[in-house]
């Protein structure tokens, strides 16, 4: 008998009769969380991800294409989850709690929109995940986005290359006020290795999207020919 | 810093610093077993040297356990790829709500002198009187608190006045310069109590430790908590006393049970405090394997309501059809004391939702609500019926202990349910007449079916009061 890996609930495999005679594949979460872990449907914004009612580019991405700042950052993020209250719960325990073992629930999901969006369209595939500053990296004891990287490398062919590196936190956790003005100016990366071929940015959650394009757009400047990004909640 | 790998010793290590003892770093740290990140910032010497650590996670060949909540079950350890160590290890997914535990942590703990607190030879400013009960229960109590490696049981009815009986041994452990805990399995408790004992201990250092706590100081010689908080003592309380043994989550949980034996010194003494013992603790009584004191009577002095019960065809069947029996509606009409407020106990929350809108068309003159432990109003109605806002409220399981209103009429509908065991249904039935000024309200049970659990609930009222009348 397992347990449910996010509510801790025992599970009971459910034996019905196309699976009586098969091995039973035990299941990682109970239907019950399964259920409140819905993914994202079509139609999707072309920029951002997100679920829209019809095709196209959401309100957001508009505004982001017409600002003189960013507006030679294009971007094309694809998610798997939306961030909705249950998935945010779940979120904030596996990479602030620290829950490390709650990656699993995602893999399945993961995995298979990662193929949809991305494996037979090009060949060879580069992941870079978003990194931590250092500081964080200790406190944490892992990057959440590396971890779904390693998990995505793990089961299909791809590079994961730490083409990044983030500054220290220090400043910018003094005042919170300043900080989205700060956030919009200053770009958070480095590059530590140059790309020469396209990439995809891998984090948990896109949200205003600033830390992506501040990637892409670093990326960009230091020669990759393209960027796009895949995050586990949008 | 020394290393250790067992549990935190008895043993004081000698030290020169006698100067330490009333040391509020030494009042934060003695009897803690903390995470690094958990110390005080910047701890220097003569601090560091009389810290001892030991790991974080035990890990002998076969199975892991967490050293600071206990848990050794496989699917609450987690295995995380570490960017501290850079290795693959155990991490505990048992106490997370309280900060993560990696294997390549250390948990820290005082080896050094015993913290000394502010002397007082009179530290209760409480001025109440004790009933003769509530005084002989006081007394048993302060000897078990006075005495080493003792364990008392105190049998008190819902409404006897538990928290004063107390005061006296506290009084003497705290003269005494001895560290006295009381964990409660709710944090609304905590809340309740804080004050009053703050008001009953106007000089000593007491701490209210709960999930969302603003009081937490670090430093208390008194502590009222929540049973999870202990996860963070170690060898601290020469006393602790267990308030409501017989609830969740404290009887069913042997982590809980570790955790308070943990945090007691090795020669302290224990109070375990209910209304409404379980068939374990009921055992060890008849058997005296464990001491026990009687408080069969109210702090008012009058008897507890006894249940009135009444079977009705099909009830559960009827209730789910969304309508009341008719029982219900004579005896609402009928009552002997009409301006008292209802308390309306259902199995489950479904039917609390499902009966709302037809009893409020019903009594349209009336102002009704539903609660339940998933509703995100929950204080507020319950405030609101503390007020008198509400006249009848419908609830589950979550009001049947620990509240305390002074004029209702208690209904239980299908009381043969199986979740209301025999410490549910005292307890549902111990929230009538509470008031000196109300002392005896209805309580009635329907149900479709007498459970056992039903008839030991009335018994043990019953026999409760015979004691009462026999003191
Ligand atoms: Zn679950
Ligand atoms: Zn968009
Ligand atoms: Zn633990
Ligand atoms: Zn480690």
């Amino acid at each position: 008998m397992s347990h449910c890996l996010i509510c801790y609930e025992r599970i009971v495999p459910q034996v019905t009769w196309t699976n009586l005679l098969l091995p039973v594949k035990e299941a990682i979460i109970c239907s019950e969380c399964k259920e409140k872990l819905p993914i994202l449907a079509a139609p999707l914004c072309e920029g951002c991800g997100r679920e829209m009612t019809e095709e196209g580019f959401c309100a957001d991405c508009l505004k982001w294409q017409q600002d003189p700042q960013w507006k030679r950052v294009p971007i094309t993020n694809h998610s798997v989850y939306p961030f909705q209250p249950f998935m945010r719960e779940v979120i904030t325990t596996w990479k602030y709690r620290g829950d490390y073992q709650l990656i699993e629930c995602f893999q399945e999901e993961l995995l298979h929109a990662f193929e949809t969006f991305f494996y037979k369209k090009e060949e060879s595939l580069t992941l870079v995940p978003i990194p931590l500053s250092n500081d964080r990296l200790i406190e944490r004891a892992f990057n959440q986005a590396e971890a779904l990287a390693l998990l995505i490398n793990k089961n299909i062919q791809v590079e994961v290359v730490h083409a990044l590196t983030r500054k220290s936190e220090e400043a910018s956790k003094q005042s919170k006020m300043t900080r989205k003005k700060r956030l919009a100016r200053d770009n958070p990366f480095t590059i530590k290795k140059q790309q020469s071929k396209p990439v995809i940015l891998i984090d948990d959650i896109y949200t205003t999207g600033m830390t992506i394009r501040h990637a892409t757009k670093i990326l960009l400047e230091s020669g990759c020919p393209k960027v796009t990004s895949f995050t586990l909640a949008r | 810093m020394s290393k250790k790998s067992s549990v935190p010793p008895e043993k004081i290590l000698p030290l020169n610093h006698s100067s330490l003892r009333e040391d509020p770093i030494v009042q934060y740290l003695s009897g803690k077993l903390l995470l690094k990140e958990e110390l005080p910032q910047n701890l220097k010497e003569p601090y560091l040297s009389q810290l001892q650590t030991l790991d974080a996670i035990d890990q002998p060949k076969s199975r892991p356990t967490c050293n600071r909540c206990g848990n050794n079950k496989k699917h609450l350890l987690g295995i995380i790829p570490c960017n501290r160590c850079h290795q693959t290890h155990v991490y505990c997914r048992n106490c997370l709500q309280t900060g993560r535990v990696l294997a390549c942590e250390k948990l820290y703990f005082w080896a050094g002198v015993q913290p000394k607190w502010t002397h007082q030879s009179e530290p209760c400013t409480w001025k109440g009187n004790l009933t003769k009960a509530q005084q002989k229960a006081a007394d048993r109590i302060s000897e078990v608190m006075d005495s080493k490696d003792k364990k008392l049981l105190c049998w008190a009815v819902c409404g006897a006045g538990k928290t004063e009986m107390l005061f006296a041994g506290i009084t003497l452990a705290i003269s005494k310069n001895k560290r006295v805990c009381l964990a409660t399995p709710r944090a609304d408790v905590v809340r309740e109590l804080f004050p009053r004992f703050r008001q009953a201990f106007k000089n000593t250092e007491i701490e209210a430790l709960y999930g969302a706590t603003k009081e937490k100081t670090g430093i208390s010689q008194l502590t009222i908590a929540t049973t999870h908080q202990l996860i963070r003592y170690s060898n601290a309380f020469d006393v602790i006393i267990i308030d409501e043994i017989d609830a969740f989550p404290f009887h069913n949980d042997e982590n809980l049970h570790y955790l308070a034996n943990r945090a007691l010194k090795k020669e302290g003494s224990q109070i375990f405090l209910t209304a409404t013992p379980r068939k374990r603790e009921q055992m060890l009584i008849q058997t005296g394997k464990l001491e026990a004191v009687f408080v069969p009577v109210r702090f008012h002095g009058h008897p507890l309501p006894i249940p009135k019960e009444k079977y009705i065809f099909r009830l559960s069947y009827t209730l789910q059809k969304s309508t009341l029996p008719s029982v219900f509606k004579n005896w609402y009409k009928n009552r002997r004391n009409q301006t008292r407020q209802i308390l309306l106990f259902l199995p489950t929350i479904s039917l609390t939702t499902k009966l709302l809108p037809k009893i409020q068309a019903m009594y349209p003159n009336k102002k009704i609500e539903s609660v339940h432990a998933e509703d995100a109003e929950r204080k507020e109605k319950i405030d609101a019926y503390r007020n008198h806002e509400i006249d009848i409220i419908l609830t589950t399981t979550i009001l049947e202990r620990g509240v305390t209103f002074p004029s209702v009429d208690v209904v239980v509908m299908d009381a043969g349910h199986a979740v209301f065991d025999e410490a549910a249904l005292v307890q549902i039935a111990g929230r009538a007449g509470r008031s000196p000024d109300d002392p005896t309200g209805e309580v009635l049970f329907l149900h479709q079916g007498r459970t056992e659990a039903l008839v030991s609930a009335i018994k043990q009222i019953k026999t409760m009061n015979k004691k009462g009348r026999n003191l």
